[in-house]
């Protein structure tokens, strides 16, 4: 079939506007991949001379390292937390009433809407009222109700598109409750857990602004170290990193497009 | 032993509950804090006072207020008109490798974090950035646009930050549209941009309001990109709220910001699904 002149029209200029929203988006990732290799300390278009050297650099210089470890040390702390507490409770509200249900579920989902330096301040401010020391405590503590709605959501979603007959199957067959969640809800749930500990991880990875007001010197997590380092040096090393983190990202996204399907972050998306 | 009516009711309730309420145990502290006075030079806080309130309306931060409500809506807006296009194709296109392409690019900055993100911008618009070194060779302009520290710059940066989750949230609205009912405005001899208008805008306008929503909401939470980018020029309340606690040590002060920023995020949320209940209402 023909398309008339104007269909074409629209069709070429709707596909000229996709390209330019596309490199809108793509446009800070290059130029930060250009500006890493630049061997000068100051920014220059086009690079004179290439260099490696700020990728050293990265490796190399100690807030970075201290700020890697602890970052790790939060986000694998936060996300497991969030992912056991989540997924239980994800599993309550799907198959229990009880009362308060809503009020504690939104309680859970607020951190969505609440700005993040709000959460941070306030669980700055509660830490430092009940004397607790500003260690990872707390900074674990505020990533775990920062992730937590991910978890919740992901689970949430699992638990109602799973087949409640293999349960039933299980148990009818003289299965005790401890028996059926292992071996039938738990293996069935996996995918919506694994989406959900994924997202949270990274989430928690590159939280910043919480991490801001209740990190210390001592606990500082990578994305503060980052900050830090931007607002003392202009140099490229921070280019560098981030191209780092872009490659990690990308890598990361391809393998679970590969095992999941990048339908389940959209899906995530979807929910919130 | 007798049966359980709701096996591990207890058990998987309690962590959940615990979360819960130390997070209302933090947003507590900082309703209590918000109407304390400052002891200087202290971190104790002293008597009861709404002058924390009273102060805020203080020319200096209405302005903020002003700002950061103004960048919301703007960043809330263009990042819709930017990505409907981006979600339209992404759930249209009849070829994979276009849509793994757009998926891929879409996603990826969401998971960068605001610093990475920021930098790369002010690596862009800098004054010895991408944008002016390249207009400057073109002999374009002569002296380097300054649009670091502008609200324009901020705007821009505050657009990228948004624009995939919206983009996204907008992609599921669009997907979830039944392709019959714009089958059956095409055979009834409507021309593409009518079934659009009439057909397909209107179905996703449930994605609109929530992408408008949660565009808003990410933006007023947004503190990097107004610090590193803004420059202190351009101040939205999160910074004020971090100047104010870890500058002056005045920990009341930033809590009564930060109470007065959270109700007006809940009710412009409000107001904005108030004005767009029509919207949200249309559709199967």
């Amino acid at each position: 079939m023909a398309q008339p002149r104007s269909a074409r029209l629209l069709s070429l200029l709707g596909r000229l506007v996709v390209l330019a929203v596309l490199g809108f988006i793509i446009l800070p990732a290059l130029v930060v991949g250009i500006a890493a290799f630049n061997e000068k300390a100051l920014l220059s278009f086009p690079p004179e001379h290439l260099s490696l050297r700020w990728f050293v650099n990265v490796f190399t210089y100690e807030d970075f390292q201290v700020g890697f470890r602890n970052g790790l040390i939060v986000t694998v702390a936060a996300s497991s937390i969030a992912l056991v507490a989540g997924a239980a409770f994800a599993f309550v509200l799907d198959r229990y009433s009880f009362n308060a249900k809503r009020f504690i579920e939104g309680l859970l989902l607020a951190p969505l809407v609440v700005p993040h330096f709000t959460i941070g301040l306030g669980f700055l401010i509660l830490a430092a009222q009940v004397n607790m020391s500003r260690g990872f405590g707390v900074v674990i503590l505020s990533h775990v109700a920062l992730v937590l709605p991910f978890v919740l959501r992901s689970v949430h979603i699992s638990l109602r598109n799973l087949d409640s007959k293999l349960e039933l199957a299980a148990a009818s067959l003289g299965a005790r409750p401890g028996r059926v969640l292992l071996t039938v809800t738990a293996p069935l749930l996996l995918p919506g857990l694994f989406s959900g500990w994924l997202f949270a991880a990274i989430l928690s990875f590159n939280e910043f602004t919480a991490s801001l007001f209740v990190t210390s010197q001592q606990t500082q997590t990578l994305p503060v170290a980052m900050y830090n380092y931007v607002r003392e040096y202009a140099d490229p090393t921070m280019a560098a990193l981030s191209v780092l983190y872009i490659v990690a990202t990308a890598t990361l996204l391809a393998i679970a497009n590969k095992s999941l399907g990048l339908g389940k972050v959209l899906n995530v998306e979807q929910a919130r | 032993m007798q049966p359980q009516r709701r096996p591990f009711f207890g058990l998987f309730l309690t962590p959940g509950v615990t979360v819960a309420f130390l997070f209302a145990a933090a947003m507590a502290m900082i309703l209590q804090f918000s109407v304390r006075m400052q002891i200087p030079g202290s971190l104790d806080v002293g008597g009861l006072t709404l002058r924390n309130f009273t102060g805020m309306l203080h020319p200096l931060y209405a302005r903020v207020f002003l700002d950061t409500l103004w960048l919301c809506v703007l960043t809330a807006v263009i990042s819709l008109i930017l990505g409907y296009p981006l979600a339209y194709a992404l759930v249209r296109s009849r070829r994979m490798a276009v849509k793994s392409i757009i998926l891929i690019v879409t996603v990826t900055p969401l998971f960068l974090g605001e610093v990475v993100r920021t930098y790369s911008w002010v690596v862009v618009l800098g004054n010895n950035g991408f944008i002016n070194s390249l207009l400057m060779k073109m002999h374009v302009i002569a002296q380097p646009l300054q649009i670091l520290f502008t609200m324009t710059g901020v705007t821009i940066v505050l657009v990228h930050v948004t624009l995939p989750v919206v983009t996204v949230m907008l992609a599921a609205a669009l997907a979830h549209i039944d392709p019959a009912y714009e089958k059956a405005a095409e055979s009834l001899g409507a021309g593409p941009v009518r079934v659009f208008l009439t057909v397909t805008l209107p179905l996703s306008g449930p994605g609109i309001v929530a992408g408008l929503a949660t565009a808003f909401a990410w933006t007023f939470s947004a503190f990097a990109t107004p610090q590193l980018i803004g420059g202190g020029k351009v101040n939205m309340i999160s910074n004020l709220v971090y100047q104010l606690g870890f500058g002056n040590f005045n920990f009341p002060f930033a809590a009564s910001l930060s109470v007065a920023g959270l109700a007006l995020t809940f009710a412009s949320i409000a107001l904005l699904r108030l004005l767009l209940r029509p919207l949200e209402k249309v559709g199967p």
